[in-house]
């Protein structure tokens, strides 16, 4: 066997390979800088890297190439996007990150402990979540760009370890935390087996591991039908288990209420842009002659993951588990625009997932500003009059409410109103017809917490709204800017979308 | 149309003076009613300079137009913000401006000990700022908006004192059964636009011959309404005897001089349209008949001095309606009976402040009395609108309202001979009432309470009221000698041949002077002949005990019309929350218990999470296996 050395396209790769070189620093630093100077150079370090490797994105952002990485990574439109859509979450969820009051003093002691006692008092900080994003992130931009399996499961891998060790990185609560962190990290165990074993099957219908080499095998049909399916069934269980779709779930909401909130709002936005990017294109290139046997299977889950979410989220107490339902139910809106396999659905798509997840960070960044001496307040009833002590941050919250149900004006209107009219369009009314009942249902519970924060007499319970750090400030400020501005004039981003998302096979 | 740059000014100026008033608040308490007064006086002679421009032009020339900007601009329809001043309007600007300049002046002095006398210029400015946007817009859209301005105005003015809990209803009273009228003109302006394709005065004045009769009389009747509504007419009278809750000065410059007389501008200026259909023209006239009726009939029996006053402007008002709804012959006159009503009435009005004002806020006729002697310059200047109203030749009420008389003999048939009668019925109860009031005010003994020590108002309070009162004697004649205002307005309206005379005009005059004796007389015989009572007799007949009681109309509308819309909503209510809100809470409770169901299946044990996504991929295999077999 002749090994030959592989063939890579620097520049096209760069932006990965900046976040790579970044995280790697990052653990030099934890090495070797003093603990005081520590967290503020590992959050330039960081903001650094992202903003570099954004400016790289968008230097090759008219770059086509198949052969990017010998034919492992795809760099097309779509990818530029999704890239770009993941940095810019990225950035602002670690503007929400660098306040550590979230997380643990010393993750390694056991809660409650003198260990950790001592590691209070001493002001020590976990400043590894900063590699840590950065790996999950790089394994994100990746793993849209995929074009073969085993890069794809490297990929899923990559974001998936480093989240499920931040997941249990939070300062109060740390059992629920940690407990949080295990069966995140237990189920994505299992769905990866899943994921692998349709890629087995996959190999086995087309001999190749390439999308190129399966999408031949899925046009000529030359194959054994049966290894696809299961293949395309397996395939799909991984990726909808990353998005959260019903009844690949349950983890979603445990993990989302245990996580250190900026974690949550990081994972539940970047996670899902990332996902949806992975199976867009597969979807999109690889299985799209057989959409016959996919279709209808993904078109019941989506209605029944929109179904679910928006139902179960009315019974929630829980503003964190609410929006985790709510991030399950739009899990399902989004599938609308896989399903409608046609350029209006990949745009309305990428559109849906940039806005969803800024309002996404946006809403968690405000959660994590409601507090009283023990920490976060996630408890509804208790943001009760909260419009009436704090009217900026409730006011704010109640916008990224609205966007999440889709009223006109805000990003969340014209994200549900293109990509539901791409799915009907290509002719999945049902998945339409219960889309938009679903939202009507969604629209309930988010206008409960509108009512309770503004309408509602405030209870004395030592619940207050802490004064955000300057970056957090930032943060919630732009996500509410781009989703305000994103509703009352979304034309030159969707035209820009337009332009540039293409897939080339 | 020739176009001007200036007309804007007209408005804009004393809307800048409200706008600087109300923001720079109590820093503006020193200066800010010599700052309104001077804009408004600004505001008269802009309108003064452009009577001269428009002298200087011929018949044709007179009109000019301004366009502000694009307003609406949606497909096919467009309408520009625009100005438009004629003959017409140029009446009343000078009217609005003239007027309101002198009550600004006057308002200096009678406003003077209260600590919102800024606010209430304020108030002042913006009132005038909408009335002539009222009169100079040039479609029906911009009037519009006046005529909300003004509605919003008076409101304000109504309730300046809102302390007053009674004021404050007052003020509500007024601006609810305004709405009803401005309802009225905005069904008007869809059916226009409808229909039409258009709201501008002149594109409805040419597209009004293609268009049906039918839509036209639509479009007239609700344009009626609207000017029941503002005008105070019936059925949409009975707000403005409450009006008079506000301060004296707002009663005599919006519910006597200009305001309420919207309603005859938008009849006037509407003149293609009722012109063409007849119905609508038809109830115009009774409109006015019934309404001139009815307030005189209110008027005998007011003790305020304000409320007959204002009873008394009722019944004007309806002799314009009246004259308006009598056709091209008509209108004119209508006009000018506003124009002399204009300053008769305000200057009464502005008297009866200053009496207020010398009687320690003691509004009751029957507790003033020999008046004449401490307020000599009040007493004359109210004599003189006095003598005005009643149509004494040569005061200017003989000049107008002798006009619409003898037009309304001369309209016709069995309806002329109806419509004079009840003119001419009209002007005898008015002299009775007028003389009544005066009677009880100025002469005879004093019946005043105690610690009352009435005064002559001080010069700012009684200049006004003495330039109104030459106004009152030489207008009518100014205005109707040589058919000036007639011939001034006649290229506006459509012109008819001459109607037969049914009466010369010699003969009604002296049938209207008669009647004016006989209420004169019978005033004295009553009033002044025998003592009055202080407090006002209980045990009175029937009728007047109606009239006091301003002939019902307060519990024909309660019973009428609010108890069955109190009975309509508290049903529609009730249905609303038995049958919406019991089938959406129903759907709510659905859902959360289809939500609290489903969340059982959230056990928090990892391993019937992983249970879970088994099933589905036994599931999904399942299905594929349906799919291949």
């Amino acid at each position: 066997m002749v090994f030959t050395a592989p063939v890579l396209n620097y520049t096209l790769l760069s932006p990965i390979l900046i976040l790579l070189a970044g995280a790697l620093i990052g653990v030099l630093v934890e090495a070797f800088v003093s603990k005081a100077l520590r967290s503020i150079t590992q959050l330039t370090l960081t903001i650094g890297t992202l903003v570099l490797s954004l400016a790289q994105v968008w230097k090759i952002r008219n770059a086509q190439s198949t052969t990017a990485a010998m034919g492992s990574v795809v760099i097309d439109g779509p990818a530029i996007l999704l890239q770009a859509s993941i940095l810019i979450i990225a950035i602002i969820s670690v503007f929400v990150i660098a306040d550590t009051d979230h997380f643990t003093a010393l993750a390694a002691a056991l809660p409650g402990s003198d260990e950790e006692r001592h590691a209070v008092q001493t002001g020590n900080q976990v400043t590894e979540v900063y590699p840590l994003t950065l790996f999950a992130i790089s394994g994100m931009m990746l793993f849209p760009v995929s074009s073969d399996l085993i890069t794809l499961f490297v990929a899923l891998e990559m974001l998936s370890l480093p989240l499920y060790l931040m997941a249990g990185l939070s300062r109060r609560r740390r059992l629920a935390s940690q407990e949080a962190a295990l069966k995140y990290f237990l189920l994505g165990a299992f769905s990866s087996a899943f994921f692998l074993f349709g890629m087995a099957y996959l190999y086995g219908y087309s001999a190749s591991v390439t999308f190129a080499g399966i999408r031949e095998s899925v046009v000529g049909g030359s194959g054994n039908d049966v290894l696809l399916l299961i293949g395309i069934a397996f395939v799909s269980i991984g990726l909808l288990f990353k998005v959260g779709a019903v009844p690949f779930h349950a983890w979603s909401p445990d993990v989302y209420q245990g996580a250190p909130t900026p974690i949550t709002g990081f994972m539940a936005a970047a996670t899902k842009i990332a996902a949806f990017g992975a199976m867009l294109r597969i979807y999109y290139t690889v299985f799209a002659n057989a959409q016959w046997s996919w279709s209808p299977l993904l078109s019941a889950i989506a209605v029944i993951t929109m179904l679910f979410g928006s139902f179960v989220a009315i019974a929630q107490r829980d503003v964190k588990r609410m929006l985790a339902y709510s991030s399950i139910a739009h899990a399902g809106f989004l599938l609308a625009g896989v399903i409608a396999l046609n350029k209006a659905g990949l745009d309305a798509s990428i559109f849906y997932l940039f806005a969803y997840g800024v309002a996404t960070v946006g809403a968690f960044a405000i959660v994590t500003l409601v507090r009283d001496s023990a920490g976060e307040v996630t408890d509804l009833n208790r943001w009760k009059g909260l419009g009436k002590r704090s009217p900026w941050v409730a006011a704010t919250f109640a916008g990224f409410l609205l966007a999440f149900a889709g009223i006109p004006l805000t990003s969340g209107f014209i994200g549900k109103f293109s990509i539901f009219s791409a799915a009907y369009e290509s002719g999945a009314k049902g998945v339409v017809i219960v889309g938009v009942l679903s939202s009507a249902i969604a629209a309930f519970f988010y206008i409960r917490v509108i009512v309770l924060m503004f309408f509602t007499d405030p209870v004395q319970d030592g619940t207050s709204v802490e004064i955000p750090s300057e970056l957090t400030r930032i943060a919630i400020i732009f996500s509410i800017v781009v989703t305000i501005a994103l509703g009352v004039y979304p034309a030159p981003l969707l035209d820009f979308i337009t332009n540039l998302a293409i897939f080339i096979r | 149309m020739m176009s001007s740059h200036s007309l804007v000014y007209l408005i804009a100026l004393p809307l800048a003076g409200a706008a600087i008033l109300l923001l720079a608040g109590r820093r503006s308490d020193k200066w800010g009613h010599l700052l309104a007064t001077g804009l408004s006086a600004s505001s008269f002679f802009l309108g003064l300079y452009q009577l001269s421009l428009m002298l200087s032009r011929s018949n044709e020339q007179r009109p000019v137009g301004q366009k502000l900007f694009e307003w609406i601009s949606v497909g096919t329809f467009n309408i520009d913000a625009g100005l438009m001043l004629d003959q017409l309007s140029i009446c009343f600007v000078l009217l609005i401006t003239g007027v309101g300049t002198l009550i600004h002046i006057y308002s200096i002095s009678y406003m003077s000990h209260d600590p919102d006398r800024r606010r209430f210029f304020a108030f002042l400015n913006l009132f005038i700022a909408a009335m002539l946007l009222l009169v100079l817009g040039d479609s029906y859209l911009n009037l519009y908006v006046g005529w909300e301005g003004v509605g919003l105005a008076s409101y304000l003015l109504i309730g300046f004192w809102n302390q007053k809990l009674a004021y404050a209803t007052a003020s509500k009273k007024a601006f609810v059964m305004n709405r009803i009228g401005d309802m009225g003109l905005s069904f008007a302006i869809m059916i226009a636009f409808a229909t039409m394709g258009t709201v501008s005065f002149t594109g409805v004045k040419a597209a009004a011959e293609h268009t049906s009769t039918a839509a036209l009389t639509a479009i007239g009747i609700m344009l009626l309404l609207a000017a029941t509504g503002k005008s105070a007419q019936f059925p949409l009278q009975a707000w403005l005897g409450d009006a008079m809750a506000g301060p004296t000065p707002v009663s005599a410059l919006i519910h006597a001089a200009t305001m309420v007389t919207a309603g005859v501008y938008l009849i006037t200026r509407s003149n293609f349209i009722f012109d063409a259909a007849p119905t609508a023209q038809l109830l115009v006239v009774i409109v006015g008949a019934i309404t001139l009726m009815f307030g005189a009939l209110i008027g005998t029996a007011k003790d305020d001095i304000k409320k007959a006053l204002a009873a008394s402007t009722m019944s004007q008002i309806g002799y314009m309606i009246l004259g308006a709804g009598l056709g091209p012959v008509g209108y004119a006159f209508a006009i000018m009976h506003l124009l002399t009503h204009g300053f008769f009435k305000a200057g009464m009005f502005l008297g009866a402040g200053s009496v207020i004002h010398g009687m320690n806020d003691e509004v009751n006729i029957r507790k003033y009395g020999a008046l004449r002697k401490f307020m000599p310059i009040t007493f004359a200047t109210f004599g003189f609108g006095y003598l005005a109203i009643l149509g004494v030749p040569p005061f200017a009420g003989f000049y107008s309202k002798d006009m619409i008389i003898e037009t309304a003999f001369n309209s016709g048939g069995i309806k002329g001979i109806i419509l004079g009668s009840v003119t001419l019925l009209g002007a005898g109860i008015t002299a009775f009432y007028m003389t009544r009031v005066m009677i009880l005010t100025f002469t005879g003994t004093s019946r005043w309470d105690e610690e009352v020590h009435p005064y002559e108002s001080p010069w700012l309070m009684w200049l006004p009221m003495a330039i109104l009162a030459v106004g009152s004697v030489t207008s009518g004649y100014l205005l109707s000698h040589g058919n000036a205002l007639v011939n001034w307005l006649s290229p506006l309206f459509e012109s008819h041949g001459e109607h037969d005379e049914f009466l010369p005009p010699m003969v009604v005059s002296g049938l209207a002077l008669a009647m004016v004796a006989i209420g004169v007389a019978i005033a004295f015989l009553k009033y002044s002949r025998s003592d009055v009572d202080a407090v006002a007799p209980s045990d009175v007949s029937i009728f007047t005990t109606i009239a006091r009681q301003d002939l019902m109309q307060d519990r024909f509308n309660e019973a009428v019309f609010m108890r069955p819309g109190q009975l309509l909503t508290s049903v529609l209510v009730k249905t609303d929350e038995a049958i919406i809100d019991g089938a959406v809470r129903g759907v709510g409770r659905a859902a959360m218990g289809t939500g609290a169901t489903l969340r059982g299946v959230q056990s928090g044990f990892v391993r019937s999470y992983a249970a879970l996504i088994l099933i589905g991929a036994v599931a999904l295999i399942a299905a594929i296996w349906v799919v291949v077999q």
